[in-house]
């Protein structure tokens, strides 16, 4: 769904990720590992089309991204669920409304049945009517989770999905998507929270990949 | 849970109302419109003008007779047949001497002796609302009557129309001026509106939104502003016309202002506002957007 063949990227001529070749397939479970700063969130980025790499190429769903139309990205977007590290809210609209903002921006009717259930299923049910600015980190990332799988999408793409919540909590973010990856959907997450991997790999098998001097690695079972 | 809130998932609800650029926008917008009214009100009755100059000046022409005594009242004759069987013309009249006198009278005051004056025979001629062929009557004259001279007043008619004319060319000019002038101030609160909304935009974006979902999220909001805008600014104007004074019924004033169906015409302003917004921010939004990359 996506590969990435080759793929080098830097910011401003400091090299950061050196010929990169990822692929994901269709129900995959990754973690994307490493050290702050190594280029987790860069090498998310190249997979859903926010960066465009310095070189080699980067397929998403069959088609390279340097091809790709604007409106053709935004499709493509519908078909990758991204969950921020910041989360990328909009502060005026309610939970509710943010998370259901994928069927708002690409017109269509909400349903709301669903968006209910699905609040249900990260435990936001109460707090559907709030506005983002007075939740805590760990609703929020939920809320991230949910807004990222609205659409049912086939890839769940998660950035540090556990970076400023409890250990609790993290285990339960960790569970939805586990649960998520058992209905075939794929996912990687980037995260340098080891207990997390490990809590993981007890629930799927997961493979972990570790960026080391901008490239990447299989990390083995000394995990 | 939110459903009681009516329009969830309302597409305009997902860019955040910001006050500035809606109350600048909705401002410009009515100050604009007053101010189209009152260009529409110089250009519709400036057209009025002149058409009523024109006519009032077209609807008559004068001739005016030379000729030695004896031969003045042989070609007076003549000139009146040659009248009578022209299309176009109404009607004739000879002036009378005491007429003429009484014409006179302002430069040579009460006692001159007309009799013993060689004046020419001035006719009057009243048109049919077609006209008649002035070239053509020159033409017969000519040759029947060589003393007869027609004046129909075009001399005169044609700087007064030439100046109402352009005074109506001035008044579309504002009215162009002011959209132009409308579209770069809603297009600067639009720019600014934007700018103020990049994270927005970039979330909207992030989540699959098309550039024309995004665009359309400001257009609406600023297309509403103006034409809001514009209807109150309309009203006002027309307000102050239908308030205006009336300046008697004669001088360069009169008329100026709506007339019947003239009336309607400023009910055009607020679409055209609403239209010059939508398509301004529209332009503004995809430049923006296109820059984003």
């Amino acid at each position: 769904m996506i590969r990435l063949a080759n793929v080098s990227h830097d910011y401003g001529g400091r090299g950061l990720l050196r010929g990169i070749d990822l692929h994901i397939a269709p129900g995959a479970f990754h973690f994307l590992t490493g050290p702050s700063g190594a280029g987790k969130s860069t090498l998310l980025k190249l997979c859903y089309g926010e960066l465009q790499p310095r070189s080699g190429t980067v397929e998403l769903f069959g088609q390279s991204l340097g091809a790709l139309s604007r409106d053709g990205l935004a499709d493509t977007r519908r078909r990758i669920g991204v969950i921020h590290q910041d989360c990328q809210f909009l502060d005026h609209l309610t939970l509710a409304e943010n998370v259901a903002l994928p069927f708002t921006a690409t017109g269509r009717a909400v349903p709301v049945n669903d968006l209910r259930e699905l609040l249900g299923w990260v435990g936001l049910g109460p707090q559907a009517d709030a506005l983002p600015p007075t939740l805590s980190g760990g609703e929020r990332q939920r809320a991230a989770l949910a807004r990222a799988v609205i659409l049912s999408p086939e890839v769940v793409l998660a950035d540090e999905p556990t970076g400023n919540v409890d250990p609790e909590m993290s285990q339960r973010l960790l569970s939805l998507l586990v649960e998520l990856n058992r209905m075939g959907t794929a996912v990687m997450i980037a995260t340098h929270d080891m207990t997390l991997i490990r809590n993981a790999k007890s629930a799927v098998s997961a493979r972990v990949l570790r960026i080391v001097d901008g490239g990447l690695q299989a990390a083995g079972a000394d995990l | 849970m939110s459903g009681a809130r009516a329009p969830f998932g309302d597409p305009a609800r997902v860019v955040p109302d910001s006050g500035v650029s809606s109350i600048v926008t909705g401002a410009t917008s009515a100050a604009m419109a007053f101010l189209a009214v009152f260009a529409l009100a110089l250009s519709l009755s400036s057209g009025q003008l002149a058409q009523r100059w024109s006519d009032t000046l077209s609807q008559s022409a004068t001739l005016r007779l030379s000729a030695p005594p004896s031969q003045i009242g042989a070609q007076t004759a003549a000139v009146l047949e040659i009248l009578r069987t022209t299309p176009g013309v109404t009607s004739t009249r000879v002036m009378d001497i005491e007429e003429q006198r009484a014409l006179l009278e302002p430069w040579f005051g009460p006692d001159l002796p007309l009799e013993s004056l060689a004046l020419p025979r001035m006719i009057e001629i009243i048109e049919s609302p077609q006209g008649f062929d002035a070239a053509g009557l020159r033409l017969r004259l000519a040759s029947e009557a060589p003393g007869a001279v027609l004046d129909d007043h075009t001399r005169w008619r044609r700087p007064l129309v030439q100046a109402a004319d352009s005074l109506r060319l001035l008044a579309w000019a504002s009215v162009v001026l002011i959209g132009g002038m409308m579209a770069a101030m809603i297009t600067l609160a639009a720019s600014a509106s934007l700018a103020s909304n990049a994270q927005v935009i970039r979330v909207l974006r992030l989540v699959g939104a098309r550039d024309a979902f995004i665009a359309r999220a400001f257009t609406r909001r600023f297309a509403i502003r103006a034409f809001v805008g514009a209807v109150a600014g309309t009203v006002l104007g027309i307000a102050a016309f239908a308030l205006l004074p009336v300046a008697g019924d004669s001088g360069f004033l009169t008329g100026l202002g709506f007339a019947g169906l003239g009336w309607l015409t400023p009910l055009a302003i607020p679409p055209l506002a609403g239209a010059i917004a939508f398509l301004a921010t529209r332009a503004a939004a995809l430049r923006v957007l296109k820059r984003e990359g």
